[in-house]
């Protein structure tokens, strides 16, 4: 694989992962539990997908075939999809989507604190931009896992479940896959490790202040694959794109 | 400006945005949270979606104190015939200037 | 009486009615009532629309729709502050929304069948909104007058954002301009009819327009909307649902055939095709977020106690 294909490879595996989460947020759209919440989950969704947009341009470019960023949102299958598994599962309660927005948001915060160094500099632009999208998203989420968590004993079982719940699907997320390691090496993107380090720190320091535990590891963490959610996802999502192909939007 | 505390959707805040640096803060509107890190992003949302301000205020409605309009014509009319507070008021002979 | 006749002195001299003034209990009333209408259907408005933000078929379209019902979302919540200046609370009025006590657009009540139904409801339904709100910008009660300034500032990209959708399907395909003609076919009516009934049946246009609540009838104002609208329909080459629809020159209005009434009297009071859909939704969706609430008020309320404490 050479540089801009491994390059390719992970900019549709940032791109897709703000995609898939950016869409799950906008189902949350008229469905908040008061309308200011309501409204601010919206604006996490257009950042996200305002950042999906960024990263999949990108990575059409460096695939050098002329596919859009709607291109790939819109024509492509369910096994082509690179999102982290974390951010397709569904929205099943607020403290799910507090609980799986505050997993990404630590994770993204430290990805794109390292990635404004980056040696390419479409992505250090990216890092830097997106950076002050994400710091707000984590004062948000934050100050939800302590509202909850401290809360009521209804608010507090909930949130540790939904954690406990979505831990399952941490470790993808922060491992490097295999083409990255060579990406890494040449400063163009963070080393993965070293965020999982300061990951778990910062994670398990909200959870402590949150009256919440750290979930047990899975010994074997299950098969990296994508669920019924997505597929169910995506045929919406891809809807209009597929049933009038030759129509222009 | 209301003040149900036991509202479920929490109590009313009152925002105030300054539009830019030095520049006097003014009223946007209101908002319900429930704490004041609640109110200042629920007032972030919903009063500088468009517009990005230098600085945003939230204060409690219950805490703002208001002059009754019953009490106005006391309160405000003394004001107006003090006209010697007014710089027109004075005159100033032709010739002089910088004053 | 003396103080009513001050009062109509005042509103004469457009002067506007702030929170705390002394003010008829009948002209509360009826501002309650008419913000809080407003209010609901703000955030009613923001489920047809809804429908359609995961399947909005490219990335820029999905993040205007966004941007848009968040807007919707947010105007809703500059009314109901209004109404609360009156006194009532915002879970009254949303208890009343339950209970049926408080009204909501009818219009909302209308599926979203297609894709070109979002450009339609940005053209016609925010376009007679609008013609609506920037008359309110007028009204005589403060906070209401207040709030319609900032909504009619932020809408003004409402209406353009459904034109350039309704605009790129009548261009489009055979297929995409069927389904711009077809959502025009099924949004016109219900567009006209949210200006009200005509001005001798509405009981209630009297004293609002006299106390400056209202500043147009419902029928100017539907005019007004009629006549800009029908150009622009012609210059996306589709046609409007009404074979009497025509230019009267003496007038230099349009003259049209007259709303079917019983239908408006029927969605009106509860039958229309999605009424039960919208109010089911609403309703789950705030019994759903109950416990986040409760959290919220027992962390603050903890909160407060350290406080104390310290």
């Amino acid at each position: 694989m050479t540089t801009n294909q491994a390059l390719y490879q992970y900019c549709l595996r940032l791109g897709d992962t703000n995609l898939i989460l950016g869409h799950r947020l906008s189902e949350m759209c008229s469905r908040g539990p008061m309308l200011e919440e309501d409204i601010a989950l919206t604006n996490f969704a257009l950042d996200h997908i305002g950042q999906a947009e960024a990263l999949l341009q990108y990575a059409g470019k460096l695939e050098g075939k002329g596919r859009s960023e709607d291109d790939l949102s819109y024509l492509r299958n369910v096994e082509e999809f690179e999102n982290f598994r974390l951010v397709e599962q569904p929205n099943t309660d607020f403290a799910y989507v507090i609980a799986r927005q505050f997993l990404v948001d630590v994770y993204q915060c430290l990805l794109y604190q390292k990635m404004q160094k980056s040696t390419d500099e479409t992505l250090a632009g990216m890092g830097s931009r997106f950076l002050k999208e994400s710091t707000y998203h984590l004062r948000h989420t934050s100050g939800w896992m302590e509202r909850l968590g401290l809360g009521t004993d209804e608010s507090k079982r909930r949130i540790q479940q939904a954690i406990s719940d979505l831990w399952q699907f941490t470790p993808e997320m922060l491992t490097a896959k295999s083409y990255e390691k060579e990406l890494e090496a040449q400063g163009i993107i963070p080393d993965a490790e070293e965020i999982a380090l300061d990951w778990l720190v910062q994670v398990v320091r909200v959870l402590s202040r949150s009256g919440l535990h750290k979930p047990q590891d899975v010994a074997v963490p299950p098969p990296i694959s994508h669920s019924d959610h997505l597929v169910r996802m995506l045929a919406e999502m891809q809807y209009l794109q597929r049933t009038y192909p030759d129509a222009r939007w | 400006m209301t003040s149900n505390h036991t509202d479920s959707q929490g109590p009313v805040w009152e925002v105030f945005t300054q539009k830019k640096s030095g520049a006097p803060y003014q009223h946007a509107g209101s908002v319900h949270a429930f704490d004041k890190e609640m109110a200042l992003e629920n007032a972030r949302d919903l009063y500088t979606r468009r517009d990005k301000p230098s600085g945003l205020w939230v204060v409690p409605a219950a805490e703002i104190v208001a002059v009754d309009p019953g009490d106005a014509a006391p309160f405000f009319d003394p004001a107006d015939d003090k006209v010697y507070r007014h710089p027109t008021f004075y005159e100033v002979p032709a010739g002089v200037e910088n004053l | 009486m003396e103080k009513l006749h001050d009062f109509q002195r005042f509103i004469d001299a457009e002067e506007k009615i702030e929170p705390k003034d002394w003010m008829p209990d009948e002209y509360r009333a009826h501002n309650i009532r008419q913000i809080s209408q407003h209010a609901h259907s703000e955030v009613i408005g923001m489920q047809p629309e809804g429908n359609w933000i995961t399947r909005a078929p490219t990335l820029r379209a999905k993040k205007i729709l966004l941007a848009k019902i968040q807007d919707e979302g947010g105007h809703g919540l500059y009314l109901y502050s209004a109404a609360e200046t009156l006194g009532i609370s915002r879970d009254e009025m949303i208890a009343q929304l339950h209970a049926g006590k408080a009204k909501y657009s009818s219009v909302f009540n209308y599926p979203t069948l297609n894709w070109a139904d979002i450009g339609a409801i940005g053209w016609l339904v925010d376009g007679a909104a609008v013609t609506n709100q920037l008359s309110l910008r007028r009204t005589s009660y403060g906070p209401y007058s207040r709030a319609m300034l900032r909504i009619c500032n932020e809408e003004s990209f409402h209406q353009r954002q459904g034109y350039e959708i309704m605009l790129k399907m009548a261009k489009g395909t055979p297929e995409q301009k069927e389904m711009a003609q077809d959502a025009l076919n099924r949004w016109w009516w219900p567009s006209l009819m949210m200006f009200g009934p005509h001005d001798n049946h509405s009981e209630r246009s009297t004293k609002g327009m006299l106390w400056k609540i209202k500043r147009a009838s419902n029928d100017e104002l539907r005019q007004r909307f009629i006549d800009k609208t029908v150009p622009q329909a012609e210059f996306l080459g589709l046609t409007i649902p009404d074979p009497k629809l025509r230019w009267n020159e003496a007038t230099g209005h349009y003259e049209t055939s007259d709303i079917n009434w019983e239908e408006f009297n029927q969605v009106i009071q509860g039958n229309g095709p999605c009424n039960k859909e919208r109010m089911d939704h609403h309703k789950q969706v705030h019994a759903e977020g109950a416990w986040v609430r409760e959290a919220a008020a027992a962390y603050a309320a903890r909160q407060k106690e350290q406080l104390q404490e310290a």
